[in-house]
């Protein structure tokens, strides 16, 4: 009986891993239609962060840091109402939450064909850093616990309405070679 | 007094291994409960860059991998990174009858929940991944994750 066991369970290492899958889960867009329009940003509204060949970034023009990006991304999407360095702030209505103000501000990531993988996952770490502070810290205006400690589905999902995550990836382009 | 003296041999009775099967099996359900079978074997270097904010991958049924990375094999495949579908290299050209195949494998209810997992070793350049990007969005896998390790936080 021992034997039949042990076989077995032999048999279960060999053949089984045990690691956990994790990993930033994205939804891309559906391609657009080759006739459509540029959409039309307000330049206010968008924060572009570009990443080079060789891995530097560029944030609004300016060359920016990996490790102070969350908290220029965190800042470029707070709510700053009358503010023209920041972006337009309207007040919308979500269920659960009431009236709040939400901005229009979107991310544009754009990055290089020789980017590495490596930085680019660096970049969307920060960006959803970022956004899971925003929603943290109107989880805990609202309801006084933070983002990943609701248990409310809707309350959640209300959440991501209201804080949506705006990343806009531009097709990317063959500057610094491979 | 005497009732309490010792009668009988002072030799240690050897242990009853009746209990061994039980314990082995008990070994066995543990880890046939936490652990999934290996589905494919992977011919690619496969180190996983890392990141804080990860979420975990639901449902593995659902999931396809793509593996993309430089091969084991250098002096067969080169040192150049390439994609991996199920158990050989494929082409960029390859991954829309990929995913085509992968849906027509799942049940109807659960086609859009499918998700399409990169695994993608972290010295690869951006061009290749943007190609299996655009891809996947020409053939209507839009969701998709990129795998990573997990790392604890070390800032603040």
């Amino acid at each position: 009986m021992a034997d039949i066991a042990f076989l077995m369970l032999i048999f279960f290492l060999v053949t089984t891993t045990m690691d956990v899958d994790t990993g930033i889960i994205r939804q891309l867009s559906p391609p657009p239609p080759p006739d459509a329009p540029i959409p039309d940003i307000n330049k206010r509204n968008m924060m572009s962060i570009l990443v080079n060949s060789h891995d530097a970034l560029l944030i609004n023009g300016k060359p920016g840091d990996i490790n102070t990006l969350r908290m220029e991304v965190k800042d470029f999407m707070s709510i700053h109402p009358d503010d023209p360095a920041y972006p337009v702030v309207e007040f919308k209505s979500f269920d659960y939450l009431g009236e709040i103000p939400v901005t229009k501000g979107v991310i544009s990531l754009k990055n290089d064909r020789g980017t590495s993988y490596e930085m680019y996952i660096k970049v969307q770490n920060e960006l959803a850093a970022a956004f899971k502070d925003l929603r943290d810290d109107l989880a805990m205006q609202k309801f006084g616990r933070k983002y990943d400690k609701l248990i409310d589905e809707n309350i959640i999902e209300a959440i991501n309405l209201a804080i949506p995550l705006r990343i806009s990836e531009a097709e990317p382009e063959d500057i610094g070679g491979k | 007094m005497s009732r309490f003296k010792k009668q009988g041999s002072k030799e240690v009775p050897a242990i009853s291994t009746s209990s061994m099967p039980d314990i082995i099996f008990m070994l066995l359900f543990f880890f046939m409960v936490t652990t999934t079978m290996k589905e494919t074997t992977v011919m690619v270097r496969n180190t996983l860059p890392g990141a804080s904010e990860v979420e975990k991958l639901e449902k593995k049924s659902l999931v396809s991998f793509i593996y993309v990375g430089p091969p084991h094999n250098k002096t067969v495949y080169g040192t150049e990174s390439r994609i991996q579908l199920n158990d050989r290299f494929a082409n960029v050209s390859e991954i829309q009858e990929f995913v085509a195949k992968e849906r027509e494998a799942r049940d109807e209810v659960d086609r859009k929940f499918i998700t399409t997992s990169l695994k993608v070793h972290e010295e690869t350049k951006m061009g290749l991944v943007t190609d299996i990007k655009q891809e996947l969005r020409k053939s209507g896998a839009f969701k998709i994750n990129y795998s990573t390790r997990k790392i604890v936080e070390r800032r603040m």
